[in-house]
């Protein structure tokens, strides 16, 4: 055994990583605006801002998507209640006593149990609500307008209250996730990872790196 | 291979440009464009009525001006005599009780409460001579006064008090010799000072508007597109476009902004998705009244008081009048802020002798129709008008009292100051029973807000409607709208797990830092 660095995180990776990150954040500054919670940028501003970072990020998805079949990624999500007992006992235990992380992050499987899971919960759940609810949200008119009755929606409360919901969770995951990159082997080596691509990794001395250039 | 990078560069870049000054759209006109040069082009007669032989003879009535009218346009006087101007009423349906004629002859305002008995000084503005309370006026087409519409000297005035007949020293011959289309002058002289002076009903149209500037009205202003009222209400044989829902009930032969500007005026499709709950008044006209006060309450119960036998009048710093013996007393406002209610087009109104179901809450004298889940409606702004006015108790209906008389002794609340005596022939004149009581109550009127429209600079900001606390729609909560409502539990729950992740995150960590801290101190040891 010995650590080597390794090519984990390739660069349409990191692009999508960073680019979500930023319109995610943003999205939640304007949107607690339009909220009602504080006041920055102005009504109008935000809710101009907020609708372009909203087709961004579907944009984005979109791409996202098609990178995560194209090579296969969306393995990395498929959820596993393998060691997820291991995986909580460390970040409840073995954290503060210096045990070592549970799962071996490998390029093959990048990710441990329990991201597997809220990950998986976020693509399948979080997201599709937000976008679905924001998109009825900033369309919602539109299919009065044009009579469908089938697709009338009587009143923007529910859709409101659902994006909303979304929104705390998003912006409470975020908080989480912000914190849990400092539990990497070092306090910024998760950091690191996901800027440069590069992590040091535990290999087998007897096996070839399984990196792809 | 750069070579070929570059060629292929250039001959792109060569194509963009051929494509381009082909598919070169040239100049277009904006809407507001197109409008504003259909608008500048004022209408000029087609023929100079000076000439006209039969208008040099030396005219001694009124009514022999009409018939000289007549004698040419031979069928005008039909089409007045036909209109609701001419007839105070018109065939409305009114929803819940069907088909009625309703008009300033039956309905109760909240000013002078109504015209039945009182006919001959409200004819002040009767476009007919010789107004009586018999209604003898409607059927002779030589009281038809067209020169209070057509006057194009601003010379032409109606007496008071004298059934709808201008005074005797009129030159009438040059009067007749300049007739034209009508002026903001020849409408403002009655609309302007409804309810017995400037700016007492509408609060959005006043004397101001006689000469506004950009300011006041970004239509009328003489500095602007200096559009005159027949510019938008626009006539079909003196039908004339447009109404106001004092008096009216269907959602018919109304003047929109749309007609105009279209439904979709905006270049921002936020905006514009606005306009489907939201009329274009209630953002373009911020407030009304701004250079005269308006009349907002009415308080018919403290008439009466007299000093030293005789009616006074008291004023406020502005000149308007805050009590009059013969009216009672009178809150105004300048620069006010409308009000805002769901409309979809139709009104419902008190009618005289309607029956007061409920005397707690104010009377609505004219309840606009209209709610979010309604799709014809929209937010629209009004000025609300409440009054105390006098009605029967036991009879649970309003009291139309004889408010006018030429002379005292008549009964008349006007000359005589006696509510008992004035309820009393008043209820006669129009047939009503009359138990004998009388008291008070609370009325409101509902005027929609039209004109003073602000340029877009000016406009209602998102803020003041977006807003949590007191924004101007604060008053409608039958729908959801963003950045004022949420949902409580949603925001107590959703606060409370952005604050656990913290508190979560925080202990975790610093728990953390203490340990190694500590783990650092024991390896050195």
């Amino acid at each position: 055994m010995s650590k080597k660095s390794v090519y984990v995180y390739r660069s349409f990776e990191r692009f999508w990583h960073w680019f979500q990150a930023m319109l995610i954040f943003f999205l939640a500054f304007t949107g607690f605006e339009i909220h009602g919670t504080y006041s920055f940028f102005g009504f109008r501003n935000a809710v101009t801002y907020h609708n372009i970072a909203a087709y961004l990020f579907i944009a984005l998805i979109i791409f996202a998507i098609f990178w995560h079949v194209a090579t296969g990624e969306w393995k990395q999500y498929v959820p596993t209640f393998v060691h997820i007992k291991a995986q909580l006992n460390y970040y409840i235990f073995g954290i503060f006593n210096n045990a070592a992380h549970p799962v071996k992050k490998t390029v093959l499987s990048k990710l441990n149990p329990l991201q597997k899971l809220t990950y998986f919960g976020l693509k399948i759940l979080v997201i599709p609500v937000i976008v679905s609810s924001g998109l009825l949200y900033m369309l919602y008119r539109y299919p009065q307008r044009y009579g469908i009755e089938t697709l009338n929606v009587q009143s923007l409360e529910t859709i409101a209250i659902i994006h909303t919901i979304g929104a705390f969770l998003l912006t409470s995951f975020v908080v989480a996730h912000l914190y849990l990159i400092t539990t990497g082997e070092t306090i910024t080596s998760n950091l690191k990872a996901m800027l440069t691509g590069y992590e040091e990794l535990e290999i087998k001395d007897d096996q070839t790196s399984p990196s792809i250039e | 291979m750069r070579k070929w990078v570059l060629a292929s560069a250039l001959s792109g870049l060569f194509a963009i440009l051929v494509i381009g000054s082909f598919s070169s759209k040239g100049y277009e006109p904006t809407e507001l464009m197109k409008l504003k040069e259909k608008y500048s082009v004022k209408r000029s007669p087609s023929v100079d009525h000076s000439l006209f032989v039969s208008l040099q003879k030396k005219f001694s009535s009124p009514q022999e001006v009409t018939i000289t009218c007549i004698s040419c346009h031979n069928k005008r006087h039909i089409e007045v005599m036909q209109s609701n101007h001419w007839n105070w009423e018109r065939e409305e349906y009114v929803q819940g009780r069907g088909i009625v004629y309703l008009g300033k002859k039956n309905a109760i305002n909240n000013f002078c409460i109504g015209t039945q008995g009182n006919e001959t000084s409200c004819a002040k503005c009767h476009i007919g001579y010789g107004m009586d309370s018999k209604g003898s006026v409607f059927t002779d087409s030589s009281n038809v006064d067209c020169l209070v519409c057509h006057d194009n000297t601003e010379t032409y005035v109606k007496a008071s008090e004298k059934g709808g007949a201008p005074p005797a020293s009129l030159n009438l011959n040059l009067i007749a010799q300049s007739v034209g289309t009508p002026k903001r002058s020849n409408c403002g002289v009655c609309h302007f000072y409804g309810g017995g002076g400037n700016n007492v009903k509408h609060g959005d149209l006043d004397m101001a508007m006689f000469e506004p500037t950009k300011v006041l009205d970004i239509h009328m202003g003489t500095d602007g597109s200096n559009l005159s009222c027949v510019d938008c209400h626009t006539t079909e044989k003196h039908n004339i476009s447009g109404k106001i829902y004092s008096l009216s009930s269907m959602n018919h032969q109304r003047n929109t902004c749309e007609q105009c500007h279209t439904a979709n005026p905006h270049e921002d499709a936020v905006l514009n998705e606005h306009t489907l709950k939201v009329s274009c008044q209630s953002c373009h006209i911020p407030i009304y009244a701004k250079e005269n006060a308006t009349k907002m309450y009415w308080d018919w119960s403290t008439a009466g008081k007299l000093r030293d036998g005789k009616p006074f009048v008291e004023e406020d710093s502005m000149g308007n009048h805050i009590y009059m013996s013969i009216k009672g007393s009178f809150e105004w406002k300048k620069n006010v802020k409308p009000d805002y209610v769901w409309f979809n087009g139709t009104a419902s109104h008190y009618l005289e002798g309607d029956s007061i179901a409920d005397s707690s809450t104010p009377l609505v004298l004219n309840p606009l129709h209209g709610s979010y889940a309604d799709e014809e409606s929209k937010i629209i702004p009004v000025k609300i008008h409440s009054a105390k006015q006098p009605y029967d108790p036991i009879n649970k209906i309003l009291i139309q009292p004889k408010l006018y008389a030429d002379k005292k002794g008549e009964g008349a609340f006007w000359k005589d100051f006696n509510w008992q005596t004035a309820a009393e022939i008043g209820m006669k004149e129009v047939h009503l029973p009359f138990s004998g009581k009388i008291d008070f109550i609370e009325t409101k009127m509902y005027w929609p807000v039209n004109h003073m429209v602000a340029s877009k600079e000016e406009t209602v900001q998102c803020r003041e409607c977006h807003t949590r606390d007191n924004g101007r729609l604060a008053s409608l909560t039958d729908f959801y709208m963003p950045g004022r409502d949420y949902s409580k539990p949603v925001e107590t729950a959703g606060q409370g797990l952005l604050l656990l992740t913290l508190l979560g995150a925080f202990f975790h960590g610093s728990t953390r830092f203490i340990i190694k801290k500590r783990n650092q101190r024991k390896d050195k040891e």
